[in-house]
């Protein structure tokens, strides 16, 4: 028995911003699903079954928010599935909606992400103290910091080329309406001159504290065929995790990045990414991650990924755009940021991304990860059916 | 029975000895016991596995990301296609159940856990409320659980005695279950919230459960008798105890018909009914008659680590069929106040 292809045919995202303080929890996230149903054309009654993701409980101080947020969902009567992978959970969540399709279990799911992080605060909320336990150290940015460093000193990558990544997504970011940051007129000068916060990692090449929320629609065949507007293929998708802390772990190009890209590229037929795959979206909180997963992800050779940003390739211009949205860098809800990736690689392919698409884009990539670089979630989705 | 091939079979359970408190032990070292023992039944190792997926929450952990401590149990290296749902197991063995349908893995790792103990359960669940209109009134859950039953018995549906016999059934079950926190017989005590007293309400404890799933051929090379899940489905309620009406469980009757129960009896119904009065509900839903043995391993009476409790609700309708002391069974979780999200599967052994 084949899979069942699965299609993406209905997008819809909040406008995301530091506080949403004009929604609750269930306002936000209907905000992001009623547009993907309108997108979609399709009703609530039209949707079979609903999954939903968010990072941990503790950044709204709501356990398990998806009991309260079923009505608002309009899942009452449906299955309601919650995932949680840290912050791949937004892949995790487009991934396991997508399975429901591909095994016939469902024909329509709503897949939905989300996180108000102006409910608590996200620093606190990863830093609690537990005996026993590897502390997280001040959040992420003290955790990752370290690892940026190693892959400067491994490459010899110039000191600037975290700056170049930010000053591009910022800018990225002004021609997407729902980023959280539109920096009117930033510079370059202004990235580089902006406060050290995690050396080597400035202000402003960290990604914000967001509110918001993702959805997507996927459907079967028989659905993408009734669709109003052109569906994405889902052309390959999978997630791979491995333990935090162990001998011999590559913080700065871990093996689970490496295995479930391979994974994706076979299931899509991709032999040489850096050619295939027109746009890619990469799960990029901090800017010098984007020539860390360049190389992680096959775009570059190991040790090549930040001449790919030195030489502009990652521009919305480039021969290899690199977070055409804004990515990370300029709107973070966490839990929704993994499946707002896979959704503005849904939205290239599908012509719909706006000021920010990339002409032409057949296939692209949505990239997520968490947790201590080691929960990966990724699909790439194209034009065409898968095969064709 | 022919058989389909994909079809998906429960082919090792394992859980652990439920305990009110673990002090001495983390979530892994409660765990790693239980993913050994269901790993040597089947003789699978880390890298056989096709796919893992777990059930667990950070708000009894008391830490964020708390799932990545069990990873390392796992062996997650080289790295493994992984998954997690922050509730009960039994939706981490759902979607385990969807990836082995796609025939992408033939074979499934699920496991749950929670520890209850370093926190007040009844005070933690609260947080699980509507964050604007209930849980700023910390309604706990034998108060919410009591309000249902208390409908059940102005409904005319059960009494206090009727409940008490539940409970005392429940508990000389459990005897048989090595693994049980509470069995024999146990003083029903008095009013927890009126009209539940001690005995109505679930021990609190801490525990530990996994489940291999193998499909089709694999499934028969693992298993003597593989617990085939011939249907399985899970529906949520609105959450607002106010519009829904508490003596009827109307998601647990459409997950059953979805998941095909009312096509032929059962012999065995392993329900979780943390409360003896949600067992009332529960068997009017699931329309289960003198003929169904109803929680012979004492079901979550004797023994709720919640977040594992479905989970081993599973398990135990899958061990009696590896056994052979049932050839159908239903197999019920639930999650939420007062049964608002339910899941019903339905498993089947090959008759000789």
């Amino acid at each position: 028995m084949s899979k069942e292809p699965v299609a993406v045919i209905g997008i819809g995202q909040t406008k995301h911003a530091a506080a949403r303080q004009d929604v609750s929890l269930a306002g936000l996230v209907r905000e992001a699903a009623s547009r993907a149903l309108a997108d979609a054309e399709l009703a609530w009654q039209d949707v079979d079954a609903v999954v939903i993701g968010k990072a941990p409980d503790f950044f709204e101080g709501v356990m398990m928010p998806e009991l309260y947020l079923a009505d608002a969902l309009g899942a009452v009567g449906k299955p309601m599935l919650r995932v949680h992978t840290a912050g791949s959970v937004g892949g995790s969540t487009a991934l396991v909606a997508a399975d429901l399709v591909a095994a016939r279990v469902h024909r329509t799911v709503l897949a939905l992400a989300f996180e108000k992080q102006s409910e608590s605060n996200a620093m606190w909320g990863l830093s609690l103290p537990v005996p026993f336990q590897q502390p997280l150290l001040a959040g992420a940015g003290g955790f990752f910091a370290p690892h940026v460093r190693a892959y400067m000193r491994r490459t010899g990558a110039p000191a600037a080329v975290g700056s170049l990544v930010a000053y591009k997504d910022r800018r990225n970011a002004l021609k997407n309406p729902y980023a959280h940051l539109h920096e009117h007129g930033i510079t370059l000068e202004q990235v580089q001159a902006s406060p050290m916060l995690w050396d080597p990692v400035r202000y402003s090449e960290t990604c914000p504290s967001s509110d918001g929320a993702c959805a997507m629609v996927l459907t079967d065949r028989a659905g993408a065929t009734r669709a109003p507007r052109p569906p994405a293929w889902v052309h390959g998708g999978a997630m791979r995790s491995e333990p935090t802390l162990f001998a011999g772990k590559d913080f700065v190009s871990p093996q689970a990045g490496k295995d479930c890209a391979a994974d994706v590229y076979r299931q899509a037929g991709i032999t040489d990414p850096r050619r295939e795959i027109d746009a890619a979206e990469l799960y990029v909180p901090f800017s010098w991650y984007e020539p860390m997963w360049l190389e992680n992800l096959g775009f570059a050779a190991e040790g090549e990924g930040w001449k790919l940003t030195e030489a502009g390739a990652t521009e919305l211009d480039g021969d290899l755009p690199v977070n055409p949205s804004g990515g990370v860098l300029s709107s973070n809800p966490i839990g929704a940021s993994g499946m707002i990736r896979f959704a503005e690689a849904a939205l290239q392919v599908r012509g719909q991304a706006g000021a920010h698409q990339v002409p032409g884009a057949r296939r692209a990539l949505g990239h997520a990860y968490g947790g201590g670089a080691q929960f990966f979630a990724m699909w790439l989705v194209g034009s065409g059916l898968p095969g064709s | 029975m022919a058989r389909h091939e994909r079809d998906i079979a429960v082919v090792a359970f394992a859980q652990s000895d439920h305990r009110r408190r673990t002090d001495d032990l983390s979530e892994l070292d409660m765990l790693l016991p239980v993913l050994d023992e269901v790993r040597e039944r089947t003789g699978l190792r880390a890298r056989d596995i096709g796919f893992t997926c777990s059930g667990s929450s950070d708000y009894l952990a008391g830490r964020p990301f708390s799932f990545t401590m069990t990873l390392d149990g796992v062996g997650a290296w080289p790295p493994i296609s992984e998954s997690h749902v922050e509730t009960d197991g039994a939706w981490a063995l759902y979607e385990a159940w969807v990836k082995l349908r796609t025939g992408q893995a033939d074979t499934a790792l699920v496991y749950a856990y929670g520890k209850s103990s370093p926190g007040s359960l009844r005070d933690v669940l609260t947080r699980q409320l509507d964050p604007y209109y209930l849980a700023p009134l910390w309604p706990d859950s034998i108060a919410l659980a009591a309000l249902q039953a208390q409908a059940l018995v102005d409904a005319g549906d059960t009494d206090e005695e009727a409940l008490a016999a539940i409970a005392a059934r429940s508990r000389a079950a459990a005897e048989a279950n090595p693994h049980a926190q509470l069995s024999g017989t146990v003083p029903h005590g008095g009013h927890q919230v009126r009209p539940l007293r001690t005995g109505d309400c679930p021990p609190v404890g801490d525990g530990a459960a996994a489940v291999v799933l193998a499909a089709g051929d694999t499934a028969r090379r693992l298993c003597g008798r593989p617990a085939w899940i011939t249907g399985i489905d899970h529906r949520i309620e609105a959450h607002s105890l106010g519009v829904r009406d508490l003596t009827d469980s109307p998601s647990t009757r459409l997950a059953a018909q979805r998941a095909g129960l009312f096509t032929a009896p059962v012999d065995t119904a392993e329900l979780h009914a943390p409360f003896t009065s949600q067992e009332v509900v529960l068997r009017k839903a699931l329309r289960l008659g003198r003929s169904t043995a109803v929680n012979p391993s004492g079901g979550a009476l004797a023994a709720n680590p919640v977040m594992a409790a479905g989970l081993i609700r599973i398990g135990e309708a899958a061990a009696r069929i590896h056994r052979g002391d049932s050839d159908r069974a239903v197999a019920h979780a639930t999650s939420g106040p007062c049964l608002q999200q339910n899941l019903v599967a339905v498993l089947e052994g090959d008759r000789a």
